[in-house]
């Protein structure tokens, strides 16, 4: 297992430098100055800004600049902030936790909708429950995030006024009601990312019940007296795993999009509403390490769907 | 009583003789699809977006920016069925000719898509080799992109450049379109590739092969027509994230400009405005929703008539 490990960790690595690569291209071939903020800026005198681009050498030739930018990103320089007058990895690191929080929840919420509904929905094919689960499955993952969360600020924060709308870091409660209010207000944006995920996990995990329910070992698995339930967890659900992780992980990009969505709709102070707001305010250094933090959060979910192969299946990971 | 007229002839061809086969399995598809009710609802509903977009401006003549403070905020009425925004532009007027933008960037995206796979994913399984191998690894780095991020990124650094080469409304679209399609080939690129690895083998392949004909006619005339199944499909669920895709980007104000009213540029500018003007944002939301849940549920129909495995078995 840990001979898997480190060969799936290793083959991300150049996964990693080739995003790296596309995400460099895209910022050189990029026209204008990465600096016009600072030409702009009457505050910051010429010599700084030539300074600068002695600095950053963006007057090299173009691989050259490209190593050393991977060189810097992987020291931790990931430069300075012009909007927030922070250094980006500062800023980046406050934000994380509550991106990784609401994108957790969501993806626990998605898989404890997902797995019992589409496993009944399996065994009881084109029954009303399975007809009904189909049917709010397609309505699920068409409407789109921005939709579903305009759609629930105006049913549970306008309308009933049981949540609040704007996701706030600085609670000022202490004790018990800290955490309530902080469930409160997750409740919303964790809600309409997980739902999304839960909505085509449902239609997965039910094509592949249905694929695994005919197949001889779960009739072998009856057949030698054991339990219904026993059967359905430990060998067709466990089975049935395999292909949903694949499509799941497929999906995670997608995912990620959503978060930025919900992000941004419930002002939730994450890593997604930052990237839209230094886009907004032009603060390049920051938009970039945001996009690559996200390629790396994609790279690492897809190690840890590969690692979940190897548990799901032994036979992965021997080979 | 349509289906039965189609079945009949479908029958009448097959006892004539097999000498049009491809227009009887269009025929016997069209059958299958028409079974799935959903799947023809949603052709319906989606028919009827698109002549309304394509005929309302004409039959709607109300201007899309006319300003009138008098009207502004209204819910709907007689004489603004949807209601107007917070300038008093009418919201139907406004909807009609975005959802043109709307619906148009779906399916150019979706072109380029479909061009861009099929291209890399036939001449990866038709050439195989070292060529498959990176081209597969190409396709795999770029599954692993982070979508959305890289494509905002992508548009906050050469919006202003291709704004000012090409005009606001086509240098937007063309950057939109560019971007969304050339980030969603790969799904097309694997499945192409995985039919042309298995057609090549086939007999018919050989046949054509032994024949003399060159690589391109192969591919072209006997490989690419029987393999054209999925992508259709494909093809069809990728309008449907293309056009979410374009409403995500205006929602977040990073798509098209407030004058060209997308149905996600009139949510961004409406979701301020939830608690006294909630239609101003339902309306347009709605048609994003009831356009992807028809394409959808097509795409669904789709799956379901061209999947060869159930011919056989109705």
């Amino acid at each position: 297992m840990s001979k898997y490990l480190l060969r799936r960790t290793l083959t991300s690595i150049p996964v990693l430098a080739g995003i790296s690569a596309v995400l460099f291209t895209i910022l050189a071939l990029a026209p204008g100055d990465p600096f016009e903020e600072l030409a702009t800026n009457p505050n910051v005198p010429a010599e700084v800004r030539m300074n600068l681009r002695a600095k950053f050498g963006l007057d090299d030739p173009l691989p050259l600049r490209y190593a050393r930018w991977v060189v810097s990103m992987m020291r931790g320089d990931w430069g300075f902030s012009f909007v927030s007058r922070v250094n980006v990895d500062t800023l980046i690191l406050q934000r994380l936790p509550t991106t990784l929080f609401v994108l957790g929840s969501a993806l626990v919420l998605a898989i404890l909708i997902a797995i019992p509904i589409g496993t009944y929905s399996a065994l009881r094919p084109y029954s009303i429950f399975d007809q009904a689960a189909t049917t709010l499955a397609f309505i699920g993952f068409s409407l789109p995030t921005f939709f579903t969360g305009l759609l629930f600020i105006l049913l549970f924060s306008i309308h009933l006024d049981w949540l609040p709308f704007i996701y706030r870091a600085d609670i000022s409660a202490t004790g018990w009601r800290w955490y309530w209010e902080h469930v409160r207000q997750a409740i919303m944006p964790v809600a309409v990312l997980g739902l999304f995920q839960a909505a085509s996990m449902t239609r997965f995990m039910r094509a592949a019940v249905l694929d695994v329910i005919r197949l001889e070992y779960v009739n072998t698995a009856r057949a030698k007296g054991l339990s219904e339930g026993v059967t359905l967890v430990k060998h067709v659900v466990r089975n049935a795993l395999i292909p949903v992780v694949t499509l799941v992980a497929l999906q995670i990009p997608n995912i990620f999009g959503g978060a930025i969505v919900t992000e941004q709709i419930f002002r939730v102070p994450g890593i997604g509403s930052l990237l839209i707001a230094s886009i907004l305010a032009n603060d390049t250094p920051v938009v970039m390490a945001v996009t690559f933090i996200f390629s790396c959060l994609v790279v690492a979910s897809n190690l840890a769907a590969d690692l979940l192969y190897g548990w799901l299946d032994p036979r992965i990971s021997y080979r | 009583m349509a289906a039965r007229v189609a079945s009949r002839t479908v029958r009448g061809d097959l006892a004539v003789a097999a000498s049009e086969p491809s227009s009887s399995l269009w025929r016997e598809t069209g059958r299958r699809f028409r079974r799935h009710r959903l799947a023809v609802i949603g052709t319906v509903v989606l028919l009827a977006m698109v002549v309304a977009v394509l005929a309302g401006p004409l039959v709607w003549r109300h201007p899309i920016n006319a300003i009138d403070f008098k009207a502004k905020l209204k819910a709907p009425s007689w004489s603004h069925p949807l209601g107007t925004d917070d300038l008093g532009q009418d919201i139907l007027a406004r909807m009609l000719y975005g959802g043109r933008i709307s619906l148009a960037v779906g399916i150019a995206a979706m072109l380029i898509a479909i061009s861009i796979g099929t291209a890399i994913g036939a001449t990866s399984g038709y050439v195989g080799g070292v060529l498959d191998h990176t081209l597969m690894r190409v396709t795999d780095m770029f599954l692993s992109l982070p979508g959305l991020p890289l494509l905002l990124l992508i548009v906050y650094l050469f919006r202003d450049a291709l704004r000012k080469a090409l005009g606001p409304e086509v240098g937007v679209f063309i950057l939109i379109v560019a971007v969304i399609g050339g980030l969603r080939w790969m799904p097309v690129a694997r499945l192409v590739r995985a039919q042309f690895l298995s057609l090549r083998e086939k007999e018919f392949v050989e046949s054509a092969r032994s024949l003399g004909a060159p690589p391109l006619r192969q591919v072209i005339r006997h490989i690419l027509p029987n393999s054209m199944g999925p992508v259709i499909v494909a093809g069809t669920i990728d309008v449907a994230a293309a056009i979410i895709a374009e409403s995500t980007l205006s929602f977040l104000g990073l798509g098209f400009p407030p004058d060209i009213p997308t149905w996600g540029r009139i949510l961004y500018d409406a979701k301020d405005n939830l608690d006294f003007a909630p239609h101003w944002a339902i309306f347009p939301g709605t048609a994003i929703f009831l356009t992807v849940l028809s394409i959808n549920y097509i795409g669904d129909g789709l799956r379901d008539a061209l999947d060869p495995r159930k011919v056989l078995g109705k």
